[in-house]
């Protein structure tokens, strides 16, 4: 497989609540080792392409691929073996457990297995599993934190939490909902930086996210989606000139006819 | 050693063997409310073994969670498929089942009970529940206890993880059951004579509550709120007729003071973190480069 065929591809997929058309016929590709941003306006279908690719609910139509292989049908418990981990929009992380434990529950899809479940993690002082989660808690300078329970932390420190946990799933694809929001400069600034970090390994990420100069600094490709269909795609600069994303994003009148826009997506 | 004394240390080791039936569904988020008729199943069969063929009441009990746990295993593919309050009447209607299959069951006497030849003392049963108590602190100190408490906190999340969530509930849900068929084993087999209408409803709420009013977080509520709620009559007992009134206002109380239970997750990692684990932290702390605060 050459390095710029796409490792995620959506083909027509749809999606409907009742008569709420939230995803309609998109295609798109992630190309491989790429940061990828998904952006558009509220109710645009971000986060239910997210949920779609995690099989948190079914596709209507269409068909999802990864690395080629079709995961449309494959349950969504299993979707993080084949390589794909996320983040929430919303902090999820589980509340009962404390900073080391939630990012131990990342390790699970690497072993399911009854001898993988019945690993004594919390009795071997050197458990393998154990010193792994630990080991990624130092190397994102959250080790601190090791023990402590995830609510009382700051909103910062469990968004990052909830990015380390994703990465103990070594996935390939990495789905980010809105990892920027609510957080203060010197946070993003420190997600930024751990971010630039884990794709030096060639991990692929796509992103939701409304900042745009986070999008800016971090993306090389965007793809803008509006009522469920995808209306450009290209590179962060391209979309900013972009007269359809402007007049959504900022109802100014678009100046002139949109042949750019359907060269680009074309 | 009193006889009194013995029996209310029995009953301790039974309650608290109870208990950790109830608290491994609790801690995978469900509500089982017909743990009353799987100590039925419990008490029943190990009865039937010992006074039939004549098995040793230990090997006869072990047998029994096996059959409860197996029991548990079957009802658990409809009986889990609902959910919240669902799932506790459903839970509830299953306990009653039992009861109504016990209390037309000629070949265990039926209405009329039955009695247990075989008898244990209080050193067999208190070996058996810190068995029990050891087994399932074991099994929560392995990925088992993450993952069951990671179903409990969040579903959605739980399986996007890769955890079978369903797999996980139907475990804890058998386990729990079969654990709750060895305490009922364990009293048959003390108590000399067991009869359907013991194991009610209000055996499953005693039980639940126990495991509420401990704490469902940690392993060891369980075996507080058992100890707790098991003495704390007794030593009401001077008071007569009231101590009932007393329990129960001591029950709210806490409720209303401890809603989470007795023992916590963050407070036993608060304490053991201050007690054990401070030191390396910082060792480890101080070794790494700086970061930016964030």
């Amino acid at each position: 497989m050459s390095a710029t065929d796409p490792i995620l591809r959506l083909e027509s997929v749809s999606k409907h609540f009742g008569g709420l058309r939230v995803v309609e016929d998109l295609n798109l590709a992630v190309r491989r080792g790429v940061r990828t941003a998904l952006i558009g306006p509220n109710g645009a279908g971000k986060t239910t392409v997210f949920n779609l690719i995690t099989g948190v609910f079914p596709v209507d139509a269409g068909r999802i691929l990864l690395d080629g292989v079709d995961i449309t049908a494959t349950p969504s418990h299993l979707r993080i073996g084949h390589g794909i981990a996320r983040s929430f929009q919303n902090i999820r992380l589980m509340p009962h457990l404390s900073t080391l434990e939630n990012v131990m529950v990342g390790q699970h899809c690497r072993n399911r297995g009854v001898r993988g479940v019945l690993q004594p993690v919390n009795l071997v002082p050197r458990n393998r599993w154990r010193e792994g989660a630990r080991a990624a808690l130092v190397d994102a300078g959250l080790i601190e934190y090791e023990r402590s329970t995830v609510g009382n932390l700051p909103y910062g420190v469990q968004k990052r939490i909830e990015l380390v946990r994703a990465l103990m799933a070594q996935p390939r694809l990495l789905l980010l909902d809105e990892p920027a929001a609510g957080l203060n400069p010197t946070e993003t600034e420190a997600l930024q930086a751990q971010l630039e970090k884990i794709c030096i390994g060639g991990l692929t990420v796509l992103v939701v996210e409304h900042d745009m100069h986070f999008v800016g600094a971090l993306c090389e490709d965007v793809i803008v989606l509006d009522f469920g269909r995808k209306i450009a795609e290209g590179s962060p600069e391209d979309i900013r000139r972009d007269p359809l994303v402007q007049e959504i994003y900022l109802g100014a009148p678009v100046a002139q006819p949109m042949e750019r826009h359907s060269a680009r997506s074309a | 050693m009193s006889g009194y004394l013995e029996g209310v240390l029995v009953l301790l080791a039974v309650n608290v063997v109870f208990a950790y039936g109830g608290f491994l569904p609790l801690a995978a988020g469900q509500l089982n409310l017909g743990l009353a008729g799987f100590a039925a199943i419990g008490a029943y069969s190990s009865a039937y073994l010992s006074n039939v063929f004549k098995l040793p009441p230990l090997i006869a009990i072990a047998f029994a969670g096996i059959v409860a746990g197996a029991v548990a295993l079957i009802v658990a593919v409809p009986v889990l498929r609902t959910r919240g309050i669902y799932l506790a009447l459903a839970t509830f209607a299953l306990g009653q089942i039992v009861q109504a299959i016990i209390l037309n069951l000629e070949v265990v006497g039926g209405a009329a009970g039955y009695p247990v030849a075989a008898f244990i003392r209080l050193p067999a049963i208190a070996a058996t529940a810190a068995v029990v108590v050891a087994l399932v602190w074991l099994l929560f100190s392995t990925r088992f206890g993450i993952a069951v408490t990671a179903v409990h906190d969040d579903e959605t999340v739980a399986d996007l993880m890769g955890i079978d969530v369903r797999a996980f509930q139907v475990a804890a849900f058998a386990l729990g059951s079969a654990i709750a068929g060895v305490g009922g084993g364990l009293y048959a087999h003390h108590f000399s004579f067991i009869e359907a209408q013991y194991f009610n409803i209000s055996l499953s709420i005693t039980i639940v509550l126990y495991v509420l009013l401990g704490g469902t977080q940690t392993v060891i509520g369980p075996l507080l709120g058992a100890a707790v709620f098991t003495l704390l009559p007794e030593v009401l007992r001077a008071s007569a007729n009231w101590r009932y009134v007393a329990f129960a206002a001591a029950l709210i109380v806490l409720m209303a003071l401890r809603p989470e239970g007795l023992v916590t997750g963050a407070q036993l990692r608060r304490l053991l973190g201050l007690a054990r684990a401070q030191p390396r932290h910082a060792a480890v702390a101080a070794a790494l480069p700086k970061e930016p605060s964030g």
